[in-house]
């Protein structure tokens, strides 16, 4: 008990954060995983994982069992530290933003007053995972994946930021409690029709979703930048790409959804996080069906949409916004 | 550097297939690429060559049948066909008129089978998981009618030397035309879903134009060849079994882009139902196979039979030589052709325009190797 | 720039009236069958492997032995074997082996058969461990049928 209180508060708080977004983390990608599949399934007429457990809803724990008791194959001639630094990098960079998401008014890991600009600054790191991966892997499939990554990440961060940049100029404040704060009385979605829908397509592109799975567009690229990896190595991009979509779903959701918002609840200031993940979980049911509902775009298509829609509506939507909070 | 040694130092190969997602079986293409742009795609066949042409050589004729339907196995019926009416004009053999209309509604359950599972695949092929398993649901109903009067349900040896080996009853004509309206009515879900998308047309819109002189040089046949615009259908041009009997239209294409080779199998499926609809009305009683002699025998000379398969034109060639084992048997395949062109299209498009070229041929490997 | 527009907004419909038919069809019934546990019948004419038919007057088989099957058959896949045993005037069977590895379900020696004495099975669920395990000896299962 005396080493603990010795210990600065402030510590102990950011070690029990840590912990339970990891273990938030987890369940996210177990979650999203069966939610995925299930929903798939009654897309297309059928019902989805049905075998372990009531309506397979302990598949995905096996999955993962199964993929971490793997082994690991690193193929011949690979670049051997960048194919093992690949899944780590994408894996870590989606905990960080983590720390600053509010998920309620008080349950909040810590309130950068930049928290958004770190949000999108760890977002960008991701990309890096796939070009090292495809990079690292010494497969022409796995390189083409790569590039396209860039590629797209690169022309998806501006609409990205442009449409960010409307919110920040109503509200004055990158903190995201602020942001949330601002949306008291009036959702942003309501005023910024358009930022929120150049948001949520160039977040679709930034988390590699379907219709932009691009880099790994299997039917193109068999399975794009992770081809060759398997077990814990293919498990750790896959985690990474469903806490990726939650990041964004909230970051959306603050921006534009009014975060914790929501008719009263006992203990407001906690109970929060359930409206706060109800809009959340909302934004991700939608990114789900749009999966299973379109065709893949064609690469240049991709960019040819970003910088010939995107943009400029964006730009015209920060023009138009900036004018009138000037008034 | 100049431009073009610069150009020359960044080409590479890319192996895609024999085993790659959008290759629809074992069909390698070696790919000269450069970056993301391929230069000269080249198929290499005979991964699964079968020798199905010397098999039908080496035993009397009735051995072949089940051959036939294993060739192109998504549509295994007009293959049948075009087998028996071949022997049936060689040995002079007569068919009942009813075996013919049962024929004829057979295959064409079988096209649109076929046009189904295509449509599916050609989607998934472009990135879009559900469509497929619409077009299963669909064409599980076709399957299951023709379970009923076949007995199996994909490599089908239904039809016999004068005529078909089982008669059809009340309850697959009322079966049959319960999927007719079924399936007219599922046409706004694969509209909205798939042909009025966005994307899909951006997909396939003016990507892998063959122009109606390429088509005609490298002898395409079939929807790859009516996307083009030139309105050639065996049973119209040069009409086999009761086809002349019945009203349908020969849907073509403008162009000659992807988009326009699917909307001509859309809309041959809308056809194939109309002819299927005629067919049953006009159903005559009768018997179902004719008197054969038990050992048929091939005389002396060639015959050649043409029939139009799911892809194409399929056509027989025989020399007989007195006994009752063909000399020589040839299988004209529709997708060899279709797919001979792709090393002309493929110049210098992009790797995802060629998956949607290779998709919107509708081949089966099987058949190109047999 | 009116094409700009028009092409941006017809796509956008096109892209939500996609989104409307999966959503519809996410609160519709399930079509596909859970195979191991429900078993759908299967049709009265489905084709199996052959099996002897059992003549309920004679409470035993028809084949003759004449070895037709075994001619015709496009694969080679079926050996018959007659013997003529003591105190009886035909031929009777002492081995029928169909070698499923080769059949082709094509129904020939069905349809050759001069007494009708084969008949299509109706067994779909084939899955062994081995080829000899689809080495069927068709007159045993005929026997087994009799007991």
């Amino acid at each position: 008990m005396e080493t603990i209180s010795t210990l600065p508060p402030e510590l102990i708080r950011m070690v029990i954060s840590a912990i339970i977004v990891i273990t938030f983390l987890f369940l996210n990608a177990i979650m999203m995983g069966y939610a995925e599949r299930k929903i798939a399934g009654h897309v297309q007429r059928r019902p989805g994982p049905m075998e372990v457990g009531s309506h397979g809803i302990l598949q995905m724990i096996i999955d993962g069992i199964k993929l971490v008791a793997k082994e690991l194959i690193i193929p011949f001639n690979v670049d051997r530290t960048l194919f093992r630094v690949a899944p780590l990098l994408s894996f870590t960079p989606v905990i960080l933003p983590f720390l600053v998401i509010p998920f309620s008014e008080k349950l909040q890991a810590r309130d950068l007053n930049m928290g958004l600009i770190f949000i999108v600054t760890m977002g960008s790191v991701n990309v890096m995972a796939c070009l090292v991966g495809g990079w690292g892997s010494n497969n022409k499939y796995s390189m083409f994946g790569a590039m396209r990554a860039v590629a797209q990440a690169i022309s998806y961060e501006v609409p990205i930021l442009l449409s960010i940049l409307a919110v920040i100029l109503m509200c004055n404040t990158f903190s995201l409690k602020g942001i949330v704060g601002a949306q008291q009385k009036i959702w942003f979605v309501f005023l910024q029709p358009v930022a929120f829908l150049i948001y949520v397509v160039a977040g679709l592109a930034e988390t590699n979703r379907a219709p932009f799975d691009l880099p790994e567009a299997e039917s193109e690229l068999t399975a794009g930048f992770h081809t060759e990896y398997s077990g814990m190595g293919f498990s750790l991009f896959f985690l990474g790409e469903y806490t990726n979509m939650f990041i964004v779903a909230s970051v959306a959701t603050v921006l534009f959804l009014g975060g914790w918002h929501g008719p009263h609840l006992p203990y407001g200031e906690y109970l929060g996080v359930v409206w706060f993940l109800l809009k959340v979980y909302f934004l991700l049911f939608l990114m789900i069906m749009v999966r299973w509902t379109y065709p893949r775009v064609r690469f240049d298509q991709l960019l040819n949409f970003s910088w010939k829609y995107l943009v400029p509506f964006s730009l015209a939507n920060l023009l138009i916004t900036a004018v009138v909070v000037k008034l | 550097m100049l431009e073009s040694e610069y150009q020359e130092q960044n080409r590479f190969f890319l192996n895609m297939g024999p085993q790659h997602p959008s290759t629809h079986g074992v069909l390698l293409i070696v790919l000269e690429m450069n970056g993301e742009y391929v230069l000269d795609p080249q198929p290499v066949l005979g991964f699964i060559h079968r020798m199905h042409e010397k098999m039908g050589e080496s035993r009397p004729c009735p051995g072949f049948m089940p051959n036939t339907g294993r060739m192109d196995y998504v549509c295994a019926l007009p293959y049948n066909h075009g087998y028996v009416s071949l022997i049936e004009r060689k040995a002079g053999i007569e068919v009942p008129e009813r075996a013919e209309y049962i024929r004829v509604i057979t295959s064409e359950l079988n096209r649109i089978a076929s046009h189904l599972l295509w449509l599916g695949a050609y989607l998934l092929d472009l990135g879009a998981f559900t469509p497929i398993l619409y077009g299963f649901d669909d064409r599980e109903h076709i399957l299951d009618i023709l379970e009923s009067v076949t007995g199996s349900r994909l490599t089908y040896s239904y039809y016999r030397f004068g005529g078909v080996c089982q008669d059809i009853d009340e309850k697959f004509v009322e079966r049959t035309r319960a999927f007719i309206k079924r399936l007219r009515k599922r046409y706004g879900i694969y509209e909205k879903l798939v042909t009025k998308n966005i994307i899909f047309i951006k997909r396939t819109e003016n990507i892998g134009i063959v122009s109606p002189d390429m088509a005609l040089r490298y002898g395409m046949t079939g929807p790859n060849l009516r996307g083009s615009g030139i309105s050639y259908d065996i049973r119209k041009n040069e009409p086999y079994s009761v086809y002349p009997e019945f009203d349908f239209e020969v849907p073509v294409g403008r162009q000659g882009d992807c988009l326009d080779r699917y909307m001509v199998r859309v809309r041959e499926i809308e056809q194939c139902l109309r002819i299927i609809e005629q067919a049953l009305d006009r159903l005559p009683e009768g018997p179902i196979r004719s008197k054969v002699p038990k050992n048929i025998k091939l005389s002396p000379g060639d015959c050649n039979f043409a029939v139009e398969a799911a892809r194409g034109e399929l056509s027989y060639y025989l020399i007989g030589d007195g006994t009752s084992t063909p000399y020589r048997l040839k299988v004209r395949v529709p997708s060899y052709s279709n797919l001979s062109c792709l090393p002309e299209l493929g110049r210098g498009i992009l790797l995802p325009d060629l998956v949607s070229i290779l998709g919107s041929f509708d081949l089966v490997i099987p058949e190109i190797d047999r | 720039m009116k094409q700009y527009f028009s092409e941006l907004f017809t796509g956008g419909m096109s892209l939500v009236e996609g989104l409307g038919v999966t959503m519809k069809a996410l609160f519709m019934p399930i079509v596909t069958v859970q195979y191991p546990r429900e078993e759908i019948d299967i049709s009265p004419s489905f084709r199996g492997h052959i099996d002897l038919i059992l003549d309920p007057e004679k409470n035993s088989y028809r084949c003759i032995t004449c070895g037709m099957c075994e001619k015709n058959c496009p694969s080679n896949c079926i050996t018959v074997k007659g013997e003529k045993l003591e105190g009886q005037k035909k031929k009777s069977l002492v081995l029928f082996d169909l070698d499923f590895t080769k059949c082709s379900l094509c129904g020939t020696c069905v349809e050759i058969c001069p007494v009708n004495a084969l008949e299509y099975s109706k067994e779909y669920n084939l899955a062994a461990f081995s080829r000899e395990a689809f080495h069927y000896d068709i007159l045993k299962r005929l026997e087994e049928r009799i007991k």
